[in-house]
């Protein structure tokens, strides 16, 4: 109890503390504050994980009831992930916001904030009364949008900013519809109340429920067609926050998915195939447009989209084992995503806060106009690089452990005997290589241009890497990266509770059916440390070989020409085209080009833009309708006080009139039947 | 451990055999069949020459070329008896740890900051990602076909039995040989022999190697080649004893090599805008294939 108070004084404390510091000991009380809080919360999480499940009931009010606070394994594993995020997020940006010191009251602002977002997040998956969960996740949102909108002087961030904060307002009324209905037909807010209601009413009614909650968090988590804030808000927060961006916050939207899996009961198979077409679309969409993209941090942002779709493929593949009651499937499939969610967080914020060193030092995020920073910035490139490896899902690395899971669930479900079943997993399958394909031309792509080669532009005279309190952090997660990679049986066998919430089976028992799910990861083990000593031997060898021989440096051959400068070299855009040319039906890229003319050279341009099509069609098109229609009522908004008055008149009176025309409706009636 | 041993001994052979297919097609003697072989122990002894432009990613990348090759190797069974390493799910294990030499060959290859080596790189990925579907789906239906999840159990398993299954025993060769064309850059895709920077893929890529690191990449492309074959190979002597088995194996490798020789001999390049279009198609091979399946196990109901 006293640790509960104690998570909650945390934020007040710092609203009261951080404003009246020094402008540099503002983040560092909040990160200290964010510190304590973690480990608060990670105490409860570790517990939930390891089988100790917390309940207490917090008193609440009249209007909310008692509000239960539970913690299981699902939450714990959850809050342990934000713990790790937010803390080395934290630690980051206390050097990433170094340069905005002058801005002393935005400090505060980003800074308490950030700490609520954090208190929101661990709320979120703690608090199980819908009614509070709403105001957290309230909190949660204007929270992100102050964080967001830091470098709230340029027109693009604010834009960004309100973008954000009308989708997550969508998701709010998503998620309040679903809870009303509950709530109207029950009389409580507790989240027990919905599985039995769930369970009560007919399977076609708890399916139009789960489907409330889904788009609600489905705009949180990103899945295609509800991205469009995604790409905007995520390039345009501070690097740490963009980082805790795509590494939790959308990660709430699958643990919103997850929980209500828990919650709702109903027919699992129908969600099962939904989720796994939505997010099958979303992996194939997130990387088809993170390609094309020239922005660094935006070409991450599509990318998180991608990751989201890889997780959903498991929960829907996981959904699809309960329905038809195969376990084996289900244990692949929930346990693939939950570890791809941890994953995911680890190497897409550590890509965040190398594209924030990497802003930091040259202050663009254009990839056309960089390359070559792995000559002064070596220790970045290398992280960069291990994330990329990670996040193309290729072995020894993270990535490749739960996207294992995911593929040998895919395969085991081949041995269904169902048709539909059969046609789905091999287009699954399918799907998730090419979509493991794309992801490695595009961190080829991303990698090879912004570190590689020499630069495209100008950059500041004097840049070199960032000091190594700031990169700590960053290896810390690298750390984990290689961590789970080669040891991934430790880690599944983290999973083996929360696995369990979903497929039934009795927690730390021996279950042949998790045995023999998780087996398949210790020779994958093997194959890791065999992968790296390989390497590592033959490097040696290498080495020893080459001290004997002579070494030389030339420049690179340029197949005859003697002159080449850094223009010449392959540009993001050319080591894409074929790709955009072959692709052009999905995307929407506009091209302004301004051709040479006359005898003698003259400059010649050549622009492109990369725009979402989806977004163009689901959100530009109709607002733009809305926007022409509610254009016939402008003459209502004239500018004339005396007319706005009147409007206000004729307001009160239809107001005060509609109860009274509701009691007396049938005497109206007959009175004009009398008539 | 038997296939890493047959597996290197065809490597040695392979390319030599290529290369003397393609000078007796044109009417030449040419080299012996162990002239690829003298050539990479060549290139161990001399010294390296670095581009300034290069960073470290530029010489650990062959080393780790080189080692997934191998890995990928040790995956691979022969027949009956299994890889060095045997697991369920070894042939994702396969197709993604030659990802991960493929993602250090391009960055080397951009590394160079040399737009020649940039577009054999990007040429590259796109290749490679069109033929994983196909291998995906391949591997997806010889495992619902066998009801099994690992390279050496589906290989056992595999019973040619009826007419349908001979045709997609066929099918499957050409999709398996198709994507080793891919990935070993060899006609019809990708020509090693052009004479012109611009017209090439992968040896554009390794233009700026020398000496050592130029014989790892070497003997990783040879080792690909028979890793591809021995895969090929295993297709059809999944329950044929080892005295015929090993024999069949060298004949069959003999024979693709005289092949591959041949068509480089007698046919173009396709088109580099037409590539994406047949690699495709392999894809679609592999769904005929699926369906094929579909067909034995009487699915259609």
């Amino acid at each position: 109890m006293t640790l509960i108070a104690a998570f909650i004084i945390m934020p007040f404390a710092g609203i009261l503390l951080i404003p009246f510091l020094k402008v540099y000991r503002r983040g560092i009380a909040a990160f200290v504050l964010l510190f304590i809080n973690a480990i608060i919360s990670g105490y409860f999480a570790v517990n939930g994980l390891v089988g100790e499940a917390f309940s207490y009931s917090l008193p609440g009010s009249f209007v909310t009831g008692e509000v239960p606070l539970r913690i299981d394994a699902l939450s714990g594993w959850f809050m342990l992930i934000i713990n790790l995020v937010f803390v080395t997020g934290g630690f980051y940006g206390l050097f990433y916001m170094k340069a905005y010191k002058a801005q002393q009251n935005n400090l505060t602002l980003h800074w308490i904030s950030f700490l609520l977002q954090h208190a929101a997040l661990i709320g979120i998956c703690v608090i199980q009364n819908s009614f509070v969960f709403l105001i957290a996740w309230e909190i949660l949102a204007l929270a992100s949008f102050i964080v967001i909108i830091f470098d709230h002087e340029h027109i693009s961030t604010i834009k960004a900013g309100i973008n954000y904060l009308i989708q997550a307002h969508f998701s709010i009324v998503f998620l309040m519809l679903g809870f009303l209905w509950v709530a109207s037909k029950t009389g409580s807010y507790d989240f027990q109340a919905i599985t039995t209601y769930s369970a009560s009413i007919p399977a076609s009614a708890s399916f139009m429920l789960f489907i409330f909650f889904f788009i609600a968090f489905a705009i949180k988590a990103g899945f295609v067609p509800f991205h469009t804030w995604l790409p905007y808000a995520h390039p345009t927060a501070p690097s740490h926050v963009s980082g805790i961006m795509s590494g939790v916050i959308i990660k709430i939207g699958i643990f919103g998915i997850l929980r209500m899996l828990l919650v709702v009961k109903t027919d699992f198979t129908m969600i099962g195939y939904l989720i796994l077409i939505i997010s099958l679309i979303s992996g194939l969409y997130g990387v088809m447009l993170a390609i094309i993209q020239h922005n660094l941090k935006k070409l991450l942002a599509y990318h998180s989209i991608e990751n989201i779709g890889i997780i959903g493929i498991g929960i829907g593949i996981g959904c699809i084992g309960i329905g038809s009651g195969n376990q084996l499937l289900a244990t692949l499939g929930f346990a693939g995503a939950l570890l791809h969610t941890l994953n995911h967080a680890v190497f897409k914020s550590l890509l965040f806060y190398t594209a924030g060193n990497v802003y930091q030092v040259t202050h663009t995020m254009d990839i056309e106009k960089l390359g070559g920073l792995i000559k002064k910035m070596p220790q970045t490139a290398a992280l960069f690089l291990i994330a990329a490896i990670a996040i193309c899902g290729i072995p020894p690395f993270n990535g490749f452990v739960s996207e294992f899971i995911i593929y040998i669930g895919l395969y085991n479900w081949l041995s269904d005997a169902k048709l539909v079943s059969l046609l789905a997993a091999i287009f699954s399958t399918a799907g998730l290589a090419l979509i493991g394909g794309l992801a490695l031309m595009c961190f080829t792509k991303a990698f090879g241009v912004v570190f590689l080669g020499t630069s495209r532009s100008k950059l500041p005279e004097s840049y070199r890497e960032v000091p190594f309190l700031q990169l700590l952090p960053m290896y810390i997660l690298a750390v984990f990266i290689v961590l789970i990679g080669v040891f991934p049986v430790f880690f599944i066998n983290l999973l083996s509770l929360p696995v369990s919430q979903f497929t039934g089976a009795v927690p730390f028992v021996p279950d042949p059916v998790r045995i023999n799910a998780f087996s398949v990861l210790q020779p994958i083990s093997l194959a890791a440390w065999l992968l790296i000593l390989l390497s590592f031997v033959i490097f040696m060898f290498r080495k020893i070989i080459m001290g004997r021989r002579s070494i030389e440096k030339s420049p690179t051959w340029g197949c005859g020409y003697i002159a080449p400068t850094s223009r010449i070299q392959y540009t993001a855009s050319s080591f894409v085209r074929t790709y955009s040319k072959l692709f052009a039906p999905f995307l929407q890229i506009s091209k302004h080009e301004e051709e040479v003319h006359g005898i003698f050279p003259s400059e010649s341009k050549y622009r492109t833009h990369p725009y979402d099509k989806l977004e163009k069609w689901l959100i530009d098109g109709p607002l733009k309708n809305y926007k022409s229609f509610m254009g016939r009522f402008i003459f209502l908004n004239n500018g004339k006080l005396q007319i706005y008055i009147l409007y206000g008149v004729f307001f009160i009176l239809a107001v005060l009139s509609i109860p009274f025309i509701y009691q007396n409706f049938d005497t109206f009636v007959e009175f004009l039947k009398h008539l | 451990m038997l296939s890493v041993l047959l597996i290197v001994i065809v490597s040695v052979f392979f390319t030599g055999i290529i290369f003397r297919t393609k000078s007796l097609a044109s009417g030449r003697k040419g080299p012996g069949i162990l002239q690829p072989v003298y050539d990479v122990v060549r290139l161990f002894r001399k010294g390296v020459v670095y581009s300034e432009t290069t960073s470290f990613i530029f010489q650990i990348a062959p080393t780790i070329y080189f080692a997934s090759v191998v890995m990928a190797m040790l995956v691979v069974p022969f027949g009956q008896s299994k890889g060095v390493l045997s697991f369920n799910g070894d042939f994702i294990f396969f197709a993604y740890v030659l990802a991960l030499g493929k993602f250090f060959s391009i960055i080397a290859a951009m590394d160079t900051g040399s737009s020649f080596e940039g577009m054999g790189a990007s040429r590259e990925a796109l290749y490679s990602m069109f033929a994983e579907p196909a291998f995906f789906i391949l591997m997806g239906s010889l495992a619902l076909l066998s009801g099994h999840t690992s390279f050496q159990e589906i290989f056992a398993a595999l019973h040619i039995g009826s007419q349908i299954s001979y045709a997609l025993a066929a099918l499957a060769t050409f999709v398996i040989l198709m994507i080793a064309m891919i990935e070993s850059s060899r006609m019809p895709i990708d020509d090693p022999k052009t004479h012109l920077e611009l017209t090439m893929i992968h040896e554009v890529m390794i233009l700026d190697n020398s000496g050592f690191d130029l014989g790892l990449i070497l003997t990783a492309g040879y080792l690909k080649f028979a890793v591809y074959g021995a895969l090929i190979v295993n297709l059809f002597i999944g329950v044929i004893p080892l005295q015929y088995s090993i024999p069949a194996f060298f004949g069959f490798q003999f024979v693709i090599a005289v092949s591959i020789g041949l068509i480089e001999s007698f046919m173009a390049r396709f088109r580099m805008s037409h590539n994406p279009q047949f690699i495709v198609a392999l894809t679609s091979v592999s769904l005929l294939i699926f369906f094929g399946v579909l067909l034995i196990l009487q699915k259609f109901m």
